[in-house]
C-alpha cells in the first residue's frame, strides 16, 4: 500500500453483488426451513396440552381404567402408568446392556472380522423392521407359548430398542480417540482393561443418553405391544404373566372409542406419555452433563 | 571424541555365535553385552505390504538417552513402537527380523504384549491424559497393576508427579480434570503417568512437538534427571533437542523406489551423538545434520 499522501483505507465489507443476494436468501430458507420443522411440533404439543391438561391429576395417575361409557372426571389411567413404567423398564434391563456390550464388540474387539460385519449389518437391517412386524415375531415365537405378559412386550420393545444402542453406542465409542486407548496400553493394560477403564467412562454420557433416547422411544410404541400384552384395564403388577396394559395401547383403545370421557381419558394417557419421554431426555441431558465434567 | 571404539566393540558383540543361556530355539540368538537394553537385527517392518522400514540393527544401551533423527516419513516412530510392541495395535503390521530386549526375543510366540509394555513405557507425541483426575492418571499405571492401597497410591501418585517436576504445579488441585492442565503440563502429566509403572525403558515420540521452548526445555532437563533410573529412547524432528539430550543418536532417512512409488526407511548411521553430528561417516548424515537435506 502506499505510504504516500493520503492512506488508502481498504474496503473489506462484503461486495454488493450476486454473492450477498444468495445469502440472504439461503439466510431465510433455513429460517424458514427450521419453522417448518417445528410448527407440526407445535401443534402436537398445543393440542395434546390443550385437551389433556384439563384432566391430569395425582388421581388421574393413579386411579383404577373405569368403563369408557363414564365421564371424564371419574377414574384415571393408573394400571397403564404401571404397565408402561414396568414393560419398558424390563425391556431396558434387557436392551440396553446387551447393546452396549454388542457396540463394544464390534468397535473394539471386531477390528474387520466377518462375523462383526455381519452383525453391524444385520443390526442395521434390525432398525428399520417396522415396529408391528417385531410384535408379531414375539407373538410367534413366546405368546404362542407362554400367553400374554408384560414380558412378552418388554421382549418386542427390546428387539426395537436393540438396534437404536448398539448403533447410538457404537457412534459414540467411535468418538473415544485412539490416543487415549494408546495411553492406556503403553501401561500394560490388557484390551478388557482399556475397554473397561478408559473407553467406556470416555463415552458413557453418550451412552446413556444414546440409551434414554431410546427407551423414550420404545416407551411411546403401541405397535408391538398390541399383541404382546393384550390391553386390559386391570393393573397387573406381575410383570412375568398375565395380560397387562400400557400408555400407548390405552391412548389407541381410548381414541377409537365413542365415548367422550374415555376419549378425554386419552389425551391425558397421551399427555402423560409425553410427560415421561419428556422427564426422560432432561435426565439424559443431566446425565451427560455429570459424566462430562472430566472432558473439560 | 574418541568414543566410536565403544560402539564398535558393542557392534562386534552384537555378531558374536550365541553364547550359553540364550533359548536355543533362537537360531540368531544373540547374547546382549551388559549394559545392552535392546538389540535389533535386521528389523523390517511391514503394514500389510508395505515394506515401512528395512534392515535396522542397533542396540540401545542402559541409562542412555538415545535419539532417533531423520526427516518425516523415515519410520522412526516405527521403529520406536516395535520397542515395546505397539505396532501389534495397528491391522496389518508385521515385525521381521530380531528385536531382542535384555536378552528375550520381543516378537516370540509366547511373549506377552502387555508385560512387555508393563517394563517399556512410552510417552506419546500428542500429549494424552485420560479424561479422569489429575490423581486418576497418575494412580492409573498403579491400579491395574493390582494396587489398592490408598496410602501406597498417594505415595506413587506424589513420587511420580515429582519425578515428573509437575508435583508442585498441581498438588492443591489434584482431583481437578487433567484436561485443564495446559499442554507443557499435560505432557509432563503423561510422563509421569508413564513413571508411576516404574518402568525400565521410557520410549518417547516427539514428546515436545507440541510444546513451547519453555515447557520443552522443563522436560529436556527432566529426561536428564530421570536418565540414571531409566533407559530413554526418544524420537526428534529436533536436531538441537537430540544434541542437547542424548548419548547416542540414529539417524534415519528415506529410500524412494522410483518404480512402485514406495516409500522406505533406513538406519543411516548410529553413533555416538557427538561424533555423529560433528564427524559423520555417511554423506546423507552430513547433508541431513548441515542442514542441506530434509
Amino acid at each position: 500500500m502506499a505510504v504516500s499522501a493520503g492512506r488508502q483505507i481498504v474496503d473489506l465489507r462484503e461486495p454488493p453483488s450476486w454473492r450477498r443476494t444468495k445469502n440472504r436468501i439461503m439466510t431465510v430458507l433455513m429460517v424458514l426451513a427450521f419453522v417448518l420443522v417445528m410448527v407440526p411440533l407445535g401443534f402436537v404439543l398445543y393440542t395434546v396440552i390443550a385437551k389433556g391438561a384439563s384432566i391430569i391429576s395425582w388421581q388421574f395417575l393413579t386411579g383404577s381404567i373405569p368403563p369408557n361409557v363414564l365421564p371424564a372426571n371419574v377414574g384415571g389411567m393408573g394400571p397403564a402408568v404401571v404397565g408402561t413404567l414396568e414393560i419398558t423398564a424390563l425391556a431396558t434391563v434387557m436392551a440396553v446392556p446387551l447393546g452396549v456390550l454388542g457396540a463394544v464388540y464390534l468397535n473394539e474387539y471386531g477390528g474387520n472380522k466377518l462375523l462383526a460385519k455381519v452383525i453391524g449389518f444385520m443390526s442395521d437391517v434390525m432398525t428399520g423392521v417396522p415396529s408391528i412386524v417385531m410384535g408379531l415375531f414375539i407373538f410367534s415365537i413366546w405368546v404362542l407359548h407362554f400367553g400374554y405378559s408384560g414380558l412378552a412386550g418388554a421382549l418386542a420393545l427390546g428387539c426395537l430398542m436393540l438396534p437404536i444402542v448398539i448403533r447410538s453406542t457404537y457412534e459414540m465409542l467411535r468418538l473415544v480417540p485412539d490416543s487415549l486407548r494408546e495411553g492406556s496400553y503403553a501401561l500394560g493394560a490388557s484390551k478388557a482393561r482399556v475397554t473397561v477403564t478408559i473407553v467406556l467412562p470416555a463415552a458413557i454420557g453418550g451412552i446413556v443418553s444414546g440409551a434414554l433416547l431410546a427407551v423414550a422411544r420404545a416407551a411411546g410404541e403401541t405397535a408391538p405391544l398390541l399383541f404382546t400384552i393384550l390391553t386390559v384395564t386391570t393393573v397387573n403388577r406381575n410383570v412375568f404373566s398375565g395380560a397387562n396394559t400400557s400408555l400407548p395401547s390405552q391412548i389407541f383403545a381410548n381414541a377409537s372409542s365413542p365415548y367422550v370421557g374415555a376419549q378425554a381419558r386419552g389425551w391425558g394417557a397421551a399427555l402423560t406419555l409425553i410427560a415421561i419421554a419428556f422427564i426422560l431426555m432432561i435426565v439424559a441431558r443431566f446425565v451427560t452433563a455429570r459424566f462430562a465434567r472430566y472432558q473439560r | 571424541m574418541e568414543e566410536p571404539e565403544q560402539y564398535a566393540v558393542a557392534n562386534r558383540q552384537l555378531t558374536e555365535p550365541a553364547v550359553q543361556q540364550e533359548a536355543p530355539t533362537e537360531p540368531g540368538a544373540f547374547v546382549s553385552p551388559g549394559e545392552s537394553v535392546f538389540e535389533t537385527k535386521n528389523v523390517s517392518i511391514y503394514y500389510g505390504s508395505f515394506r515401512a522400514v528395512t534392515d535396522v540393527s542397533l542396540s540401545i544401551h542402559e541409562h542412555e538417552i538415545t535419539a532417533f533423527i531423520g526427516p518425516s516419513g523415515c519410520g522412526k516412530t516405527t521403529v520406536l513402537r516395535t520397542l515395546n510392541r505397539m505396532n501389534d495395535l495397528v491391522v496389518g503390521a508385521r515385525v521381521e527380523g530380531d528385536v531382542h530386549y535384555r536378552g528375550a526375543s520381543l516378537y516370540a510366540k509366547d511373549v506377552s504384549p502387555i508385560a512387555v509394555r508393563r517394563r517399556i513405557g512410552m510417552v506419546f507425541q500428542k500429549p494424552n491424559p485420560f479424561p479422569k483426575s489429575i490423581y486418576d492418571n497418575a494412580a492409573y499405571g498403579p491400579r491395574i497393576n493390582g494396587e489398592r492401597s490408598k496410602a501406597k497410591l498417594d505415595e506413587i501418585v506424589e513420587r511420580s508427579l515429582r519425578q515428573a517436576a509437575l508435583w508442585d504445579e498441581v498438588k492443591d488441585r489434584l482431583n481437578k480434570s487433567a484436561l485443564g492442565l495446559s499442554g507443557g503440563q499435560q505432557q509432563r502429566l503423561c510422563i509421569a503417568r508413564t513413571l508411576s509403572v516404574e518402568p525400565d525403558v521410557v520410549l518417547m515420540d516427539e514428546p515436545c512437538s507440541a510444546l513451547d521452548p519453555i515447557a520443552t526445555g522443563a522436560i529436556e532437563d527432566l529426561m536428564q534427571e530421570i536418565k540414571s533410573k531409566y533407559t530413554i529412547v526418544i524420537v526428534t524432528h529436533n536436531m538441537q533437542q537430540a544434541t542437547r539430550v542424548s548419548d547416542r543418536t540414529a539417524f534415519f532417512s528415506v529410500l524412494i523406489n522410483e518404480k512402485s512409488d514406495t516409500r522406505t526407511g533406513v538406519l543411516v548411521e548410529y553413533d555416538r551423538t557427538a561424533k555423529l553430528f560433528q564427524d559423520p561417516r555417511d554423506g546423507r548424515t552430513k547433508a541431513y545434520v548441515t542442514g542441506r537435506m530434509g
